[in-house]
């Protein structure tokens, strides 16, 4: 059973996150987590316009927080993000990795560490290799991982890289994405 | 690699060890740098790790060190600074003497970035600012105020985006490679070790600065924290928390008024 969701990208991947959320079915209630590099010290309505096209609940993260059903979390920017074993969030604010805080390599590695196979992590459009190495170590720990189609992908350098890095993630288009969480999580 | 597993029983070494109690910090932040020191250093699992730690106690210092999270900038969310000298600063003013607690100043760049504000704001003649840190190595480090030029785009973008008066190279002297805080910008600080854990009130003070500090706490150590800021602070005295901080799930929370929602600032009302 998938206790997580969690969505992850940068440059490009915005549009598809909200195509994933529009398509989704109304009855999933699974948590979750978007992970988007942001820029820092600036506001924006990313978390509005994420509402505008979901069923879920969109809220950003906070500290110590625990995650509950029909949510839908944010990272905020300039902070990391990891998972507590009593399903909590832990912020973090220490070094970058990937020139990003947050990182989605953390994200995936501490979330996976928790949660085993009990997570689905997708990764999608992007122009640095940030998630590579986490959705790899996903993948060990026998969670379920998903790139978008490196071909349709705005910018393909993130896909492209954790397809190098691990050759068995499921490489799905943005169509394939919503029916495969319609198909799995009724 | 070292587990969830070992976790208990290594902080529990290290308590009757050398004295430190890590036992209330956030585990997974906890385990992310103590992977981090053993990777770095060589070591396999949670065996390697105690072996070396007892065996060789120069280690035990950098082991601290590196997993005491220590980054900062210089006016880091400079919104926060922006509100606390319109919100803060004038009530400030009305005192004769001033004291402001950084506590977990990490490597000094907040403080000497509250006492430019200070500065140019006219207060620091009248203001005393102690600034603690469980590091040793992040006190030092303070104490000398060299910082690499490498970021200093950022933090002098940051410095007029919260209103400052001057040009930031102004409070540096700075070579190729580094920059170093003026020492006028020293007089009035007092860096020194100090655990949140373990130590207690040492000084009432008006203001009380602790960004991104209890993010590494469980629920129960961030209340009793709370509780230590609580009774240094007189009625009426300043809490500032780290931007994604929340004094809204603890004990203390009908004590405080927000002063400022989004930059956590609050102001201890009885």
């Amino acid at each position: 059973m998938t206790e997580v969701i969690l969505i992850a990208g940068s440059a490009g991947a915005f549009n598809c996150i909200l195509s994933i959320l529009n398509g989704m079915n109304k009855t999933i209630d699974i948590p979750i987590i978007v992970i988007l590099h942001r820029l820092k010290n600036a506001e924006s309505n990313f978390e509005s316009i994420l509402q505008i096209n979901t069923h879920y609940t969109v809220k950003e993260i906070e500290d110590k927080e625990p995650i509950k059903k029909g949510m839908l979390y944010t990272a905020p920017s300039d902070y990391h993000v990891l998972l507590e074993e009593d399903r909590t969030f832990s912020l973090d604010v220490s070094e970058e990795v990937n020139y990003s805080r947050p990182s989605i390599d953390v994200v995936f590695e501490s979330f996976s560490l928790i949660l085993q196979d009990k997570c689905l992590g997708i990764l999608l459009s992007g122009s640095n290799h940030d998630g590579a190495n986490g959705l790899k170590l996903m993948a060990e720990r026998k969670g379920k991982t998903i790139i978008q189609d490196c071909l349709e992908a705005e910018f393909n350098n993130m896909p492209q890289a954790a397809k190098n890095r691990y050759k068995y993630h499921q490489e799905l288009n943005t169509t394939n994405i919503i029916k495969l969480l319609n198909n799995d999580y009724k | 690699m070292i587990y969830l597993t070992d976790l208990e029983d290594l902080l529990f070494t290290i308590k009757q060890q050398f004295d430190y109690d890590f036992s209330n910090y956030s585990k997974a932040s906890m385990l992310r740098r103590i992977n981090r020191f053993a990777e770095i250093n060589g070591l396999k699992n949670s065996m390697d790790l105690k072996f070396e730690l007892i065996n060789n106690p120069i280690i035990f210092n950098t082991f601290i060190n590196e997993i005491v999270v220590n980054v900062s900038e210089f006016f880091r969310d400079p919104s926060f600074y922006k509100s606390l000298v319109t919100a803060v600063f004038p009530y400030l003013d009305s005192y004769p003497n001033i004291n402001i607690w950084s506590a977990g100043c990490s490597f000094g760049e907040e403080t000497y970035s509250i006492n430019i504000l200070l500065k140019e704001n006219n207060l620091i003649h009248k203001t005393r600012l102690y600034a603690t840190d469980i590091s040793s190595n992040a006190i030092e480090r303070s104490r000398k105020g060299i910082y690499s030029n490498i970021n200093f785009k950022e933090y002098t973008k940051n410095y007029f985006e919260c209103g400052g008066k001057n040009s930031l190279n102004d409070y540096f002297v700075s070579d190729g490679k580094d920059s170093i805080i003026n020492s006028e910008l020293k007089e009035n600080i007092l860096f020194t070790n100090h655990n949140l854990v373990t130590d207690g009130v040492f000084k009432e003070c008006q203001l009380i600065l602790c960004r991104n500090v209890l993010i590494y706490f469980d629920n129960d150590l961030q209340n009793k924290v709370l509780k230590l800021f609580y009774d240094s602070l007189p009625i009426h005295g300043f809490l500032v928390l780290g931007k994604k901080e929340s004094l809204r799930f603890s004990t203390i929370y009908d004590n405080f008024k927000e002063i400022d929602r989004n930059e956590k600032i609050y102001q201890k009302i009885k």
